[in-house]
């Protein structure tokens, strides 16, 4: 019962947000909730961290970027393009990783996506160092107007909801209890019969394509597309949005995102702030210091807040 | 005489699994006591317990009189414990002789090598073998020769006469009587009974984590029952 | 003298920057081998303390006008303090836990010190001079030898061999490697495992500040010089696989001279040449070069 106050509460508050917030915050707000929350299906409920999902994200959103501001296709159809690169692009790294366990995997998912980072550095297209810019919005279906940011709000929220609901879906069906024992409990679920590589494999394929949808609306939201969203740090943001908001839980991406961008934006402002109750000036310049703050956190949550706010939540619930 | 061990409600766990449940004995300096009992019933975790081996212990393990349940493993080995575990545990990233190397030396008084391959002379023929490469009778008589370097005095010995030829087992009775006539004491754990009957002073039977049943050599004749029973020998 | 159409004096230059690169490869590579043998922790931060050696050289120098060669030797036991430091404080309370918050943990120092270094210093490379007694070129006749360049894969090479023998060859070394197969049955033995392990990672990135003072005076010295490394050993780890010093040793060289040749021969692929092997190495050998399927 809880829960479900819990999510109409927190649809409410999408749905008026934007009369509070600049909608073009909260589009990116959104975005980066789908980034995480495709992230967190191959973490948190198949148990496989991938170092590398910005290949996915940033590179979506090259491909949706360039499909729209120069071969001008229809909105949707941009960001279905997006969508069938990511999704190729986790067939072709998913194959690969697969091939080793455990850390391994991960140490192949980075190595693979800085692989690709060259390649969109190197690509004339990307713009290199300059980025993708001037992207239009386009019109949805032909006939929604999507330069309006309240209009192209709701339709990213809807989006994401609809994203959100696909996870939802997987996680309870069939397939994603598979991927839950793959999780928990590898050799047993290999020993029960399944092909584990396969169903590994399907998650993160479908991560990936999920990562790239939330690139692409990205691209199309902010109208631009750079090297960061490629770059290996983009990949540490994202482990980091989840786990800070809970690795595993359904919502805790979605606020793992939130307090992370809140952060970025009002970095320089908490720096100020600390600076003139400390009198250290060296706090003034730490809103230029996103990583350090982000490295910090990351001590932190791994040190002593592993469950995250979602997962602290409800291990205190229970 | 300070006892050599002095266990006294002993607990332990494993994660979560709570395996020892009151555990009781003690051991003479000089003795040889066996545990026995079938699978599962906690004699190798009683053996890994005295060193700390397992998760959380409870309890009294006095080791030459020094209470040792709240100390560091390499703490514990350095009051002068031997320890031969069930899987050997021989390295196999080091050659024999560095296998038989490795253990520092815990106290005075321990075997030199010279004596060692005098009295295991198939480990000096292959001291240059990568250890894994050594046969079962052999790994397992360096896991025994590794510790009688150290001069450790107290010995537990968890299953030496497993899957071994007879030969070799009796040639590992020879060994332990000879130990014994030397001062060692030694704990062993057996499951075969015809090895651990002539060489033990005192027996112990373990079931579901406590000690069920003991008595001494002389008492052996008389006790067949109900080691027929507990055992199912 | 031409090869392929490249003077031979260009490519044979090319072939001892890769041997350079290759020798950063190798170090760091192998440090970060011996860390995960005996810790399980894929250490991250490797780089970033690479990056701290180097600048521990240039601070050395321009704040307390220490010379290269002190910071040679002092620039490591720093770095390796700090390591140990890293150890005791953060990192050992994750070894119950899985083997990816070792990672996580060792990411998040990286950002912590690249941030703090990169508020003090900028991006931009600071400028740090060759040491005066191995400046200029020696004149080889069939090619024009630079002596940094030189003394950097010789001193590399001498010291990942000091290192192979010391894990291979002594009883310290053999206390490693039956650490690093069964730590529990070490410690049953007397042997202080978690000092061992202390120790072991103190070692590991001291080899990587090592590098990182080697590498002064021919990268230049930011605060983002580790990171753009260490992906890049990522891939040499899993290529070369973790089961061998040696192993460690040459893949890491290899791979740096491949990248050199590619440079000449490819420009366009030398980010990727070695992404690409590492993708091939994957298709056939999974287990790595020299792995052993752990």
């Amino acid at each position: 019962m809880l829960k479900k106050l819990g999510y109409l509460a927190v649809l409410v508050g999408a749905l008026a947000a934007p009369m509070f917030l600049y909608p073009v915050l909260l589009m990116k707000i959104l975005c980066f909730a789908l980034f995480a929350c495709a992230f967190n299906l191959l973490i948190g409920f198949t148990g496989l961290l991938s170092f590398g999902h910005a290949a996915f994200f940033g590179g979506a959103s090259y491909i949706a970027g360039h499909a729209l501001k120069v071969w001008g296709v229809p909105t949707e159809l941009g960001l279905l393009l997006g969508v069938i690169f990511a999704a190729l692009m986790g067939l072709l790294v998913g194959k690969l990783a697969i091939r080793r366990q455990g850390i391994y995997f991960t140490m192949i998912t980075m190595a693979l996506s800085q692989m690709l980072f060259f390649v969109f550095l190197q690509a004339p297209f990307t713009g290199g160092e300059d980025g993708l810019q001037s992207i239009p919005r386009g019109t949805l279906l032909g006939s929604i107007d999507l330069k309006n940011d309240l209009t192209m709000y709701y339709v990213v929220l809807g989006i994401v909801i609809a994203s959100f609901l696909l996870i939802v879906r997987i996680i309870h069906s069939p397939f994603g209890q598979v991927l839950k024992a793959v999780k928990e409990n590898e050799p047993r679920a290999i020993s029960l019969g399944y092909d584990t590589d396969r169903y590994k494999l399907l998650a993160f394929v479908l991560s990936a394509a999920l990562a790239g949808l939330a690139g692409s609306t990205k691209a199309v939201v902010l109208g631009f597309g750079t090297l960061t969203d490629v770059h290996w740090s983009m990949s540490g943001l994202v482990v980091l949005m989840t786990l800070v908001g809970g690795m595993g839980t359904l919502l805790g991406p979605v606020v793992g995102a939130i307090i992370i961008i809140a952060l970025e934006n009002k970095l320089g402002d908490f720096g100020t702030w600390l600076a003139t109750i400390t009198h250290i000036e060296w706090f003034n310049t730490i809103g230029e210091s996103v990583t350090m703050v982000t490295g910090f956190i990351f001590i932190m949550c791994v040190l002593a807040f592993r469950r995250g706010i979602i997962g602290e939540l409800a291990a205190r619930i229970r | 005489m300070t006892k050599a061990l002095e266990i006294k409600h002993l607990q332990a766990w494993y994660g979560e699994s709570h395996i020892l449940h009151d555990v009781n004995f003690s051991v003479e300096q000089g003795e040889v006591v066996t545990l026995l009992g079938r699978n599962g019933a906690g004699r190798t975790t009683t053996l890994r317990a005295i060193l700390g081996l397992t998760g959380r212990r409870e309890g009294s393990v006095k080791i030459n009189g020094v209470e040792a349940i709240a100390m560091a493993t390499h703490r514990i080995a350095h009051l002068g414990i031997g320890y031969c575990p069930e899987e050997r545990a021989i390295f196999s990233s080091l050659s024999a002789e560095e296998n038989l190397m490795l253990p520092p030396t815990l106290k005075p008084g321990g075997m030199s090598v010279e004596q060692i391959y005098e009295m295991f002379p198939n480990l000096s023929e292959r001291r240059h073998s990568q250890g894994t490469r050594l046969s079962g009778g052999e790994q397992q008589m360096l896991a025994v020769a590794r510790i009688l370097r150290t001069g450790a005095k107290l010995l537990l010995l968890d299953e030496i006469s497993e899957g071994l030829a007879p030969v070799i087992v009796q040639a590992l009775a020879r060994m332990i009587l000879s130990l014994k006539s030397q001062g060692y004491t030694i704990v062993m754990v057996e499951q075969n009974f015809r090895f651990a009957a002539p060489l033990a002073d005192r027996f112990y039977v373990m079931e579901h984590g406590q000690i069920v049943e003991q008595f001494a050599a002389a008492e052996l004749a008389s006790k067949t029952a109900v080691l027929n029973e507990l055992l199912g020998v | 003298m031409e090869l392929f159409g490249i003077p031979m004096s260009a490519l044979l230059g090319q072939l001892l920057l890769g041997l350079v690169n290759g020798s950063f490869y190798a170090m760091l590579s192998l440090g970060l081998a011996v860390i995960f043998g005996l810790l399980n922790v894929i250490n991250f931060a490797h780089g970033a303390l690479y990056m701290m050696g180097a600048f521990l050289a240039w601070m050395g120098l321009n704040y307390f006008g220490i010379n290269y060669w002190v910071m040679l030797i002092v620039a490591p036991i720093l770095v390796g303090l700090f390591g140990i430091i890293i150890e005791k404080t953060m990192l050992q309370w994750l070894y119950r836990l899985d083997h990816l918050y070792g990672l996580l943990l060792t990411f998040g120092i990286t950002l912590m010190l690249e941030g703090i270094f990169r508020s003090f210093y900028g991006v931009s490379g600071q400028p740090f001079s060759v040491p005066s007694q191995l400046s200029g070129a020696t004149d080889l006749g069939f090619m024009i030898l630079p002596n940094y360049r030189a003394w950097v894969v010789f001193a590399s090479i001498v010291v990942c061999l000091m290192t192979w023998f010391v894990i291979e060859k002594t009883r310290l070394g053999a206390y490693l490697r039956a650490g690093t197969e069964n730590p529990k049955m070490v410690e049953a033995f007397g042997i202080n495992v978690p000092l061992m392990v202390t120790l072991t990672y103190g070692f590991g990135v001291a080899l990587a500040g090592f590098a990182g003072v080697l590498a002064a005076p021919v990268l230049q010295v930011s605060p983002l010089m580790g990171s753009n490394l260490i992906i890049v050993v990522f891939a040499v780890v899993v290529i070369g696989g973790m089961g061998s010093i040696l192993g460690s040793i040459l893949t890491g060289l290899g791979l740096g001279v491949i990248e050199g040749l590619t440079k000449v021969f490819y420009p366009e692929l030398s980010a990727t040449v070695v992404f690409i092997i590492m993708a091939i190495v994957l298709l056939i050998r999974p287990a790595g070069l020299f792995g052993r399927e752990k």
